[in-house]
C-alpha cells in the first residue's frame, strides 16, 4: 500500500517539479525554435505515458493487493491486447520523429547565402576567423602552427591573405544573417556551445566539423566547452556579441587581418614556417643521428 | 526413471581440499559468489568515488584535495567501474553463472574448467584496473568513454601511464568475458534437462542468454579500440591520432581519425547498455511474476521482444555521436532506429505492468525493488527518447540531461534489480533469510533517494547545465538556484551512500545470524526452488536430472489446489 501512494505521489510530484521548477530552457536567441518544437512534442508524448503508465501501476498495486480470498487471474496471453498497445506505441513514437526529423533536416542543410565564420579551439581557449572581404577562409593546417601564426593559415594560399584573426576576443555575428560556424581543433576534441543558440556540434582534430544557425536576438552569451578536453575543460570560456550589422561592420572593419600580421613578421618567419610544415616528420631521436 | 548419461555424477570435478571447493572451484554457483564478491567489492570504490564527485559539486571548494584533475579522476573510474566492472561481471559473471545451469537443469556450466578461468581473469583485470590508482600521474581522466587525443595527450590526467593500465585491464576483461559468454551460450543451447525446451526457459535465462550473444559479439570492438590505442601510445602509430599540437609542440602523429575510435567504442558501447539491460528485464520478470503470484503476461512477445532489442541495438551506436563531427546524414537512419528500439521495449513495460494487473500482489522487499525499476525504467527510458530523437539531442548532449538519463537508466535502473534480484535469490544461495525491517529500510531510502537525485538533474540538463565540470564558475545562464540544487542533490546522494551499509549490513548479519530458509520461501515454479539441498550442493540435482512438463509460470492455475506449480510436476 506504501508504495502505491509512493508511486503516485512521484508521479504527482514530477507534474509539480516541472510546472514550478525554476530551471528550464533558457530564452532561445536563434532560429532553432523548431528543436524546441521537437522538444517539447516529445516531451508530451512521453510525459502522458509517464504520467498513465505510472499511475495504472499505482492503481493495480492497491486494487490487486494480497488480500483473504484473492486470487490473481491466469491469461499467458491477449495477443489482440498486446496489438493494440504495440499499435499506439508506434504512433506515439511515429509522433515525436517526425518533428524530430524535420528540424534535423534544416539544422542539416546550410542555406547558400549563409555568412561563413571560423571558431578554432585550443586547450583551453577560443579564437575565431573571419574569412575577409572575398568570403572565403584561406587554408589552414595544424602544420602551419608557429608562434608568428598561431591560427596555422597557410601563408601561400592567396585567399588566406584577407581573412581576419580574433585571437583573444570575442566573436561578433551579425543579428538575423544565417551564419555557417566551421570548426577546426588545433589540438584535441572540443564542443562549441552556447545554449541560447540550441545548436552545438564538436571539433575534432584533423578534420572541419560545421553547423549553422541564425542570430535573433542581440547581446552577448558564453560560449561553453561541451566535450571534455582536458584539466581545463571547465575553463573554456569564449563569449559570442550578437549586434546590429552596422555595429558588426565597423567592428570588423578594426579587426586585423592575415596580410597585416605577415607584414609584420620577421622577413625569414614565413620560410620557416614553410620548411616546418612540408618537412618529413621524423621523430626527433632519428634526425639527431 | 532410467540413468541417463547427463544423469552420471562422475565427470563432474568433484572438489577434495578447501581450495579447489573456495578458490579453484570449478561449481558454477562457488564462481558465481566469487564474481558477485569481487564486483560488488570494486563497485563500492565506484560508489566512493561517486560520493567524492557530489562533494564538489554540492560544495565546490569546500574540498581543496579535490583538484580539477582529481575530479575528472573520479568521473572517469566511477563511471568505467560501474558500467563495466560492476554491472556487467555481477549480472553475467555472478547471476548467469549462478542461475543458468540451476535454471535449466544443469549439473554445471558447459566447461567448468574454463568458466573457473573465466573468472580468475576478471579479479586480474581489477586488479591491473586498482593499480591505474598508484601510477605516476595517477589513472586516466580522460572520461569513461577515453576519447583520443587526449586520452593519450598532455592535459588529461593519466594520460602516460594511468591510461595504459585501463586499456590492459580491459583487454584482460574482454578475454574473461570471452570465455564466460562462450560458457553462458554454449550450456543454454547444450545442457537443458529433459523437457526444458528454449520456450520453456525462466526469462532470466533468455535475457543472460541473449546478452552474453551480445557481449561475444560487442566486446572484441572495445577490445582492439584498446589495442590499437595503445600502438598509438606506445608504439607510434597514427590509428586515431592526427597532427596535432600538444602543449605548444606539433605532435609526430598524422592521419588517424579521432572519430574512428568513437565509432569503435559506441558499437561495444550502445549494446552493452542492452548487455546490463536484458539480464535485468529477464530477472524482473521472475520477480514479478512469482511476487504477483501470476503468470508473466506475454511470454512469447517478451521472448521476441529480448531477441528483437538484442538486434536492433547493434544498429543505434552512432545516436551517442549526433554532434560528434561524423557525416551528419548518419543522424536520420540513426534516430529512426533508435527510436524503433522503443517499440519492443515499451511492449516489455506493458507487460510487467499487465502481469501485476489482475495479479495477486505480494508486496515483499525483491517485489518492492521490481516495482521501483519499473517506475525508474519507465522515467530513463523515456528521458532516451528526447536524446534518441537526433534534433532534440542537440541542446541536449554533453548536458546534465544525459547524466541523469543514463542514470536512471542503466544505473539505477539494473542495480534495483541487483538488489530486488539478491533479496529474491539470497534464501537459496545462503540458506538463510534475511532482516525484512532492515531490507524495507534500505529500499525506501535508496527509492525514494535516487529519485530525489535524478530527478532535478534532467532540468539542469535542459537548462544547459554542462556535464563533466570541475566547477561551474561565474556563468550567464546559470542561476544561483541551480548551486543550491547542485547542494541539495550532494546530501541525497550522500543519504543513499550512507543507506547502503543497511544493505551491507542485512547480508553478512543474516549469513550468521538470520533464521533458516525454506527451500522454495516464495512459493516459485522454476526449476531452481525444486532442488533437494538448500543452498543446492555441487550437481545441484541429486542422483538424477529433474524432468520438466510445463513452463516456469504456472501461477494461480484454475482448477490447481496451491497457487503455483512447480516445472517438474507432470501434466495431470
Amino acid at each position: 500500500m506504501p508504495i502505491a501512494v509512493a508511486i503516485a505521489l512521484l508521479v504527482l510530484g514530477s507534474v509539480a517539479f516541472h510546472l514550478f521548477s525554476p530551471w528550464w530552457r533558457t530564452p532561445i536567441a536563434s532560429n532553432w525554435g523548431s528543436i524546441d518544437t521537437a522538444l517539447d512534442v516529445t516531451l508530451w508524448i512521453c510525459a502522458a505515458a509517464f504520467v498513465i503508465l505510472n499511475l495504472f501501476m499505482a492503481w493495480v498495486l492497491v486494487r490487486y493487493r494480497n488480500r483473504p480470498g484473492h486470487k490473481a487471474h491466469y491469461e499467458p496471453e491477449n495477443a489482440g491486447l498486446e496489438k493494440r498497445l504495440t499499435v499506439w506505441t508506434a504512433i506515439g513514437i511515429a509522433g515525436m520523429l517526425a518533428p524530430g526529423l524535420a528540424a534535423w533536416g534544416k539544422y542539416v542543410s546550410v542555406p547558400k547565402e549563409a555568412a561563413i565564420v571560423e571558431a578554432i579551439g585550443q586547450q583551453w581557449q577560443w579564437a575565431f576567423r573571419y574569412p575577409g572581404p572575398d568570403g572565403v577562409l584561406g587554408a589552414a593546417a595544424v602544420k602551419y602552427v608557429t608562434v608568428d601564426n598561431p591560427l596555422g593559415l597557410d601563408p601561400l594560399d592567396p585567399f588566406g591573405r584577407d581573412d581576419l584573426l580574433i585571437e583573444s576576443g570575442d566573436l561578433h555575428l551579425p543579428v538575423g544573417k544565417p551564419v555557417k560556424i566551421v570548426l577546426r581543433s588545433k589540438d584535441v576534441l572540443h564542443d562549441f556551445y552556447v545554449p541560447e543558440f540550441r545548436a552545438k556540434m564538436d571539433l575534432v582534430p584533423g578534420i572541419v566539423t560545421y553547423f549553422w544557425m541564425t542570430p535573433t536576438k542581440t547581446g552577448t552569451f558564453d560560449i561553453l566547452c561541451a566535450e571534455l578536453c582536458g584539466t581545463g575543460h571547465h575553463e573554456m570560456r569564449g563569449k559570442v556579441v550578437v549586434e546590429s550589422p552596422g555595429a558588426f561592420a565597423q567592428w570588423q572593419a578594426q579587426q586585423t587581418s592575415f596580410s597585416q600580421i605577415l607584414a609584420d613578421m620577421p622577413a625569414a618567419a614565413m620560410s620557416i614556417t614553410l620548411i616546418k610544415a612540408n618537412a618529413c616528420t621524423i621523430p626527433a631521436a632519428w634526425s639527431n643521428r | 526413471m532410467a540413468t541417463t548419461l547427463a544423469d552420471d555424477l562422475r565427470p563432474l570435478h568433484h572438489p577434495h581440499s578447501w581450495v579447489t571447493k573456495y578458490v579453484w572451484s570449478q561449481d558454477h554457483k562457488v564462481i558465481a559468489i566469487q564474481y558477485s564478491v569481487t564486483a560488488i567489492g570494486i563497485g563500492l570504490v565506484a560508489l566512493v568515488l561517486s560520493a567524492l564527485m557530489r562533494l564538489q559539486l554540492g560544495f565546490p571548494g569546500a574540498f581543496p584535495s579535490i583538484q580539477p584533475d582529481n575530479y575528472l579522476q573520479f568521473v572517469s573510474m566511477h563511471g568505467m567501474i560501474m558500467v563495466v566492472y560492476l554491472l556487467t561481471a555481477l549480472l553475467l559473471g555472478g547471476f548467469g553463472n549462478y542461475l543458468i545451469p540451476l535454471m535449466i537443469g544443469a549439473r554445471d556450466m558447459g566447461f567448468p574448467f574454463v568458466n573457473m578461468l573465466s573468472y580468475w581473469l576478471y579479479p586480474l583485470s581489477v586488479i591491473v584496473l586498482v593499480i591505474g590508482f598508484f601510477v605516476p600521474g595517477g589513472p586516466t581522466g580522460a572520461g569513461w568513454t577515453l576519447y583520443p587525443p587526449q586520452a593519450i595527450t598532455e592535459g588529461t590526467p593519466g594520460h602516460q601511464w594511468g591510461i595504459a593500465t585501463m586499456l590492459v585491464s580491459l583487454a584482460i576483461f574482454v578475454a574473461a568475458f570471452t570465455m564466460g559468454g562462450l560458457n553462458y551460450v554454449t550450456t543454454v543451447l547444450q545442457a537443458r534437462t529433459k523437457g526444458m525446451t528454449l520456450m520453456r526457459m525462466p526469462l532470466s535465462v533468455w535475457g543472460i542468454f541473449t546478452a552474453s550473444i551480445m557481449g561475444l559479439l560487442a566486446f572484441p570492438a572495445l577490445f582492439v579500440a584498446a589495442i590499437m590505442m595503445l600502438f598509438d601510445h606506445f608504439a607510434g602509430t597514427s590509428f586515431f591520432m592526427p597532427t596535432m599540437q600538444s602543449m605548444g609542440k606539433i605532435t609526430p602523429t598524422e592521419g588517424g581519425s579521432p572519430l574512428l575510435f568513437q565509432h569503435l567504442f559506441w558499437f561495444f558501447g550502445h549494446p552493452e547498455v542492452y548487455i546490463v539491460a536484458l539480464p535485468a528485464f529477464g530477472i524482473v520478470s521472475d520477480l514479478i511474476s512469482v511476487h504477483a503470484r501470476r503468470n508473466i503476461f506475454g511470454y512469447r512477445m517478451m521472448v521476441w521482444a529480448i531477441t528483437i532489442i538484442g538486434a536492433l541495438s547493434f544498429v543505434v551506436w552512432a545516436h551517442h555521436m549526433y554532434v560528434s563531427g561524423m557525416n551528419p546524414y548518419f543522424g536520420f537512419f540513426f534516430a529512426t532506429s533508435t527510436l524503433i528500439i522503443a517499440i519492443p521495449t515499451a511492449i516489455k513495460v506493458y507487460n510487467w505492468l499487465l502481469t501485476l494487473w489482475r495479479g495477486d500482489l505480494h508486496l515483499r522487499v525483491p517485489m518492492l525493488f521490481a516495482i521501483a525499476f519499473i517506475f525508474t525504467f519507465i522515467h530513463g527510458g523515456l528521458s532516451g527518447l528526447f536524446l534518441g530523437n537526433v534534433s532534440v539531442d542537440v541542446p541536449l548532449s554533453d548536458t546534465f540531461f544525459v547524466v541523469a538519463h543514463f542514470h536512471m537508466v542503466m544505473g539505477v535502473s539494473p542495480v534495483l534489480v541487483i538488489f530486488g534480484a539478491i533479496y529474491h535469490w539470497y534464501p537459496k544461495i545462503c540458506g538463510r533469510m534475511w532482516n525484512d525491517t532492515l531490507g524495507k529500510l534500505h529500499f525506501w531510502i535508496t527509492f525514494l533517494g535516487v529519485y530525489a537525485i535524478f530527478l532535478p538533474m534532467h532540468y539542469l540538463g535542459i537548462l544547459g547545465v554542462p556535464r563533466r565540470y570541475y566547477a561551474l564558475g561565474e556563468t550567464a545562464f546559470i542561476p544561483q538556484s541551480v548551486h543550491l540544487a547542485n547542494e541539495w542533490i550532494s546530501i541525497a546522494a550522500l543519504v543513499v551512500f550512507a543507506a547502503q551499509g543497511l544493505f551491507f549490513f542485512n547480508m553478512i548479519w543474516s549469513l550468521f545470524r538470520g533464521p533458516k530458509a525454506d527451500p522454495n520461501p516464495w512459493g516459485a515454479a522454476s526449476l531452481e526452488w525444486q532442488t533437494p539441498q538448500t543452498p543446492p550442493e555441487h550437481g545441484n540435482w541429486g542422483p538424477h536430472l529433474p524432468v520438466v512438463y510445463r513452463w516456469p509460470y504456472d501461477y494461480s492455475v484454475p482448477g490447481a489446489s496451491r497457487d503455483f506449480i512447480p516445472q517438474t510436476e507432470p501434466r495431470a
